[in-house]
C-alpha cells in the first residue's frame, strides 16, 4: 500500500471483490475517489499496479470519465446543474454571476482553497429546476444571489481544524 | 429448500393483513427531488407525532416512491382518502393528523393539480408512490414476483418471448428497436455465457425517470431482468448506473440483497433449473455510455467509446459473450406483460407503439414531474392538462423531446399524438423521456447553441465527423449568438448537419444534429433576426453586451 491509511484497506477490498481483475478499473477509482476525495499520480500507479493495468490506460480512464477528478477539492464544494431544465430556467446566470463576483469558472478552486465550482450534467432534479449542490445537499429553485451569499459565508468562516487530504499538503 | 408460491404468497398476506389493519396511511415520498425538499425530516416528524398520540395502530406512515408532482415537494398521499397535499413542512404535521376523517386542508390540497393525479392509467409507475421501496414485502404484495414464479414454473423460455414479441413492447431507451425480436436474437446465440444488462446510464439532461423507477420501486426491475435472463438463456445480470444517482444506487443495492437474501436471486428459483445474480457496475460521466458498445466497453472497465456495428451486442457482447442490453423502463414493463400477457398490453397505446411512456416533465410548465401517458395522448394534453400550461400564462413556444439528440417541436404540432413514429416525422425522436417545455423567454438559437455544446464535450473523440463536426456546428452557433454571424453559416450549419448524421460512428454524433436541424426548420426566422438585425427575439442572447464589451 502506498501509504499506511487506513482507507486503503478499503480500496483494496473493492479490488478483491472484482477478484483483482483488470474490469475492476473503474470500480477502484470510484472507490478512490470516495475516501480520498480525489485521484492523485500515487493512487493511479498503485492502482495500475494492483489490477495489472498498464499505467497510460488507467490515466486514460481516469481522465476520460467526467466524474473523476485528479485535482484535490476544496474546502467546500458548490456543484450547478447544467441540465437542459436548469439550463432554461437560468443556470447560466448563476455560473455567470459566479464567475463575476468570485471568479471562479467551473472546475476551479478558489485561490484560498475554500470554494470549488463544478457543474453536472443532470441531477435529475429536474422539477426544482434551477438546481445547485451546496456542500452534497441538493437545493433547488435556487438564485444567483442565493448562491453568492452562500459562497460569502464560506468564505469568510475560519479555516477548520481538518487533517489534509493526502498530496495537498505536497502539492502547490 | 428454495423459495416457493406459498411462500411468496404467505410474505404477500401478512403484508396485506398489515396495511388493512391501519385506517389511515400517511404516504411519504421519498424520492431524490421530495427528499432535497427536506421530506425525511417531514417523515420523521409524522412518525415521532403518530406515536407520540399512540395512534401507532391505526395511522402508518410510510416511506414511499415518487409521487410525481416534484414540483411542489414534499408531497404526501394520505390513503384511503385519496387526498394529496403539497409543499408540506413539519409545522403542517399537527393540523393534518388533527384533520384526518374530515376534510382536507385547503391550503395544502393539491386540488387545483388533479389532472395531473387523474389523467395517468399507470404500468410502469403503478407501484410508484404506494409502496416503500426499501422494503422487498411491500413489492411482493402487489403481486412482486409472480411474473417470475409464472415464467419459471409455467412456461418455456420461447413462451416467455412469445408473450414480449406480442406485447409489441419497444425499446424505451431512445430508439425504440422491438424488445421481442433483441431477446429472440439473444436467445439463438448457441455460444457461451450470456449476459443481461440494464442501461440506467440516463445521461440526458432533463430526464429523469429511470432514476425515479430505480428508486421507487427497484424490485420490477430486478423482476424484470430476471425474467429475460430466463428466456434468453443468462445467469448473470449487470446493472450500469450513473454514479450521480446515489440514492438510487443505494435501492438498487438494498433490493438486490433482500432478493437474495429471499432466493428470488440465485441458484435454482423457485425450485426450478433457472440461477441468476445481478451485479451493479457504476458510470462515472460519460454521456455515450448510454450507446450499447461503449456500455459494454465501461463494465468491462475501459474507455466508454463505441465500435462499429455489427458485431451486434446479441452475438459479441461483454466479454465476446451474447448480451441482452436494455432500458430500465423497458424491463420495468416485463413483470406486468407477463402476469397479464402480451395481448393486453398490446392493447394500450397506438398501431405501432403499445404500452406508455413516462416522460420527465419539465422546463416552463407548472406541474414538472414525472407522468406517464399511453402513446397516442397530444402533446397538448400533456402539457396544458397534465402539466398544468405555462406559469405566468406566457406564450408557449415549442416542446424538447429526445435532449441533446432530439429536437423542438413547434405549436402546430401540439395536437399530434406522441409516438415513435409521429416524432420522428417532426425530426425529433421519442429519445428516453425527457419533455421540456419552453415559453418565448427561450431563444431556439441559444438552445440549439446549448445542446451543440453538450454534445461537443462528450463526443469520446474516436470518430472524425463527431469529434470535429461538433465543435465546428458549434463555433457556427457561438458566433450567431453573439450578433456576428453571416447568412452562409446557415447553409454550412445544414451541410455539416447532414455530413454529421450520415457518416459517424455511433448514435451520438449521428443524432447531434437533430436540435440544429429541427430548429432550423421551424424557427430559421431567428436565426435570421440574429444574423441580419442583430437581435435576439426572445432577448436571451447577449447580443448588445457582447458588441459594446467589443
Amino acid at each position: 500500500m502506498p501509504t499506511e491509511d487506513k482507507r486503503w484497506r478499503l480500496v483494496n477490498r473493492t479490488m478483491r471483490l472484482h477478484g483483482n481483475q483488470p474490469h475492476a478499473l473503474i470500480e477502484t477509482l470510484h472507490s478512490v475517489q470516495e475516501y480520498f476525495g480525489f485521484l492523485d499520480p500515487d493512487a493511479l500507479k498503485y492502482v495500475a499496479n494492483s489490477l495489472r493495468v498498464p499505467l497510460s490506460v488507467v490515466y486514460g480512464v481516469a481522465t476520460f470519465y467526467s466524474y473523476f477528478t485528479l485535482q484535490p477539492p476544496g474546502e467546500h464544494t458548490c456543484v450547478v446543474c447544467k441540465g437542459t431544465a436548469c439550463y432554461i430556467s437560468g443556470a447560466s446566470g448563476i455560473l455567470g454571476s459566479i464567475a463575476k463576483k468570485v471568479g471562479i469558472a467551473p472546475g476551479e478552486t478558489t485561490p484560498d482553497g475554500k470554494v470549488s465550482l463544478l457543474t453536472a450534467r443532470c441531477l435529475g432534479s429536474c422539477g426544482l429546476a434551477p438546481a445547485v449542490v451546496l456542500d452534497g445537499q441538493v437545493c433547488g429553485k435556487m438564485t444567483p444571489t442565493a448562491v453568492l451569499d452562500r459562497m460569502e459565508v464560506w468564505r469568510n468562516e475560519e479555516t477548520s481544524e481538518r487533517v489534509p487530504l493526502r498530496g495537498e499538503v505536497d502539492e502547490p | 429448500m428454495t423459495l416457493s408460491i406459498e411462500d411468496l404468497e404467505g410474505i404477500a398476506r401478512i403484508e396485506k393483513d398489515k396495511r388493512e389493519s391501519f385506517t389511515y396511511q400517511i404516504n411519504v415520498c421519498v424520492a431524490a427531488g421530495c427528499l432535497s425538499c427536506q421530506s425525511g425530516v417531514l417523515k420523521e416528524a409524522f412518525e415521532k407525532e403518530v406515536s407520540r398520540r399512540g395512534w401507532e395502530n391505526w395511522c402508518s406512515v410510510k416511506g414511499v416512491g415518487c409521487l410525481g408532482l416534484c414540483a411542489a415537494g414534499p408531497l404526501i398521499s394520505i390513503q384511503p382518502d385519496g387526498t394529496y397535499y403539497r409543499g408540506v413542512g413539519a409545522p403542517d404535521v399537527s393540523e393534518i393528523l388533527e384533520s384526518l376523517g374530515g376534510a382536507p386542508i385547503p391550503r395544502l390540497d393539491c386540488a387545483s393539480s388533479r389532472p395531473f393525479f387523474e389523467q395517468q392509467p399507470k404500468i410502469v409507475l403503478e407501484n410508484s408512490g404506494r409502496i416503500d421501496p426499501e422494503r422487498i414485502e411491500d413489492y411482493i404484495a402487489e403481486d412482486g414476483y409472480k411474473a417470475l414464479y409464472n415464467a419459471l414454473r409455467m412456461m418455456r423460455p420461447s413462451e416467455v418471448i412469445e408473450q414480449v414479441l406480442a406485447s409489441g413492447l419497444r425499446g424505451r431507451g431512445g430508439a425504440g428497436f422491438p424488445t421481442g425480436v433483441k431477446w429472440t436474437a439473444v436467445a439463438k446465440a448457441s455460444n457461451g455465457n450470456k449476459f443481461v444488462v440494464c442501461n440506467a446510464d440516463e445521461g440526458d439532461p432533463g430526464a429523469f425517470m429511470d432514476r425515479s423507477i430505480l428508486e421507487s420501486d427497484p424490485h420490477r426491475v430486478i423482476e424484470g431482468m430476471a425474467v429475460a435472463a430466463y428466456a434468453v438463456g443468462a445467469n448473470t445480470g449487470f446493472i450500469y448506473v450513473r454514479a450521480e444517482y446515489p440514492l438510487a444506487v443505494q435501492r438498487v443495492r438494498t433490493a438486490i440483497s433482500q432478493a437474495r437474501h429471499l432466493g428470488v436471486l440465485g441458484n435454482n428459483v423457485f425450485n426450478s433449473q433457472f440461477s441468476f445474480d445481478i451485479n451493479v457496475r457504476l458510470g462515472a460521466g460519460a454521456f455515450v455510455c448510454g450507446e450499447e458498445t461503449a456500455l459494454i466497453a465501461s463494465i468491462e472497465g475501459r474507455g466508454g467509446r463505441p465500435r462499429p456495428r455489427p458485431p451486434f451486442p446479441a452475438e459479441f457482447g461483454l466479454w465476446g459473450q451474447p448480451t441482452l442490453i436494455n432500458n430500465v423502463e423497458t424491463f420495468a414493463n416485463i413483470p406486468p406483460i407477463i402476469r397479464k400477457g402480451g395481448k393486453w398490453f398490446a392493447t394500450i397505446g397506438t398501431e405501432k407503439s403499445k404500452g406508455t411512456k413516462v416522460f420527465a416533465l419539465a422546463g416552463r410548465v407548472n406541474n414538472t414531474g414525472l407522468i406517464e401517458v399511453p402513446m397516442g395522448t397530444t402533446l397538448r394534453e400533456i402539457v396544458f392538462q397534465i402539466g398544468g400550461g405555462i406559469p405566468g400564462d406566457r406564450a408557449f413556444k415549442a416542446v424538447q423531446t429526445g435532449g441533446p439528440s432530439g429536437g423542438c417541436i413547434p405549436e402546430q404540432f401540439l395536437d399530434m399524438a406522441v409516438d415513435y413514429e409521429s416524432l420522428a416525422s417532426v425530426g425529433s425522436i421519442m429519445g428516453s423521456g425527457g419533455l421540456i417545455v419552453m415559453d418565448d423567454t427561450s431563444c431556439m438559437v441559444d438552445v440549439a447553441h446549448f445542446f451543440m455544446e453538450f454534445c461537443m464535450s462528450e463526443s469520446c473523440g474516436k470518430c472524425v465527423p463527431c469529434r470535429v463536426g461538433t465543435s465546428q456546428i458549434y463555433h457556427l452557433l457561438n458566433r450567431i449568438t453573439k450578433g456576428e454571424g453571416k447568412l452562409s453559416d446557415l447553409d454550412m450549419l445544414e451541410d455539416l448537419s447532414d455530413l454529421l448524421k450520415n457518416t459517424s460512428l455511433c448514435g451520438l454524433g449521428q443524432t447531434a444534429p437533430n436540435p440544429i436541424m429541427s430548429t432550423l426548420r421551424y424557427f430559421r426566422d431567428e436565426y435570421v433576426a440574429h444574423i441580419e438585425e442583430k437581435r435576439c427575439p426572445a432577448e436571451a442572447c447577449k447580443i448588445h453586451e457582447a458588441r459594446e464589451a467589443v
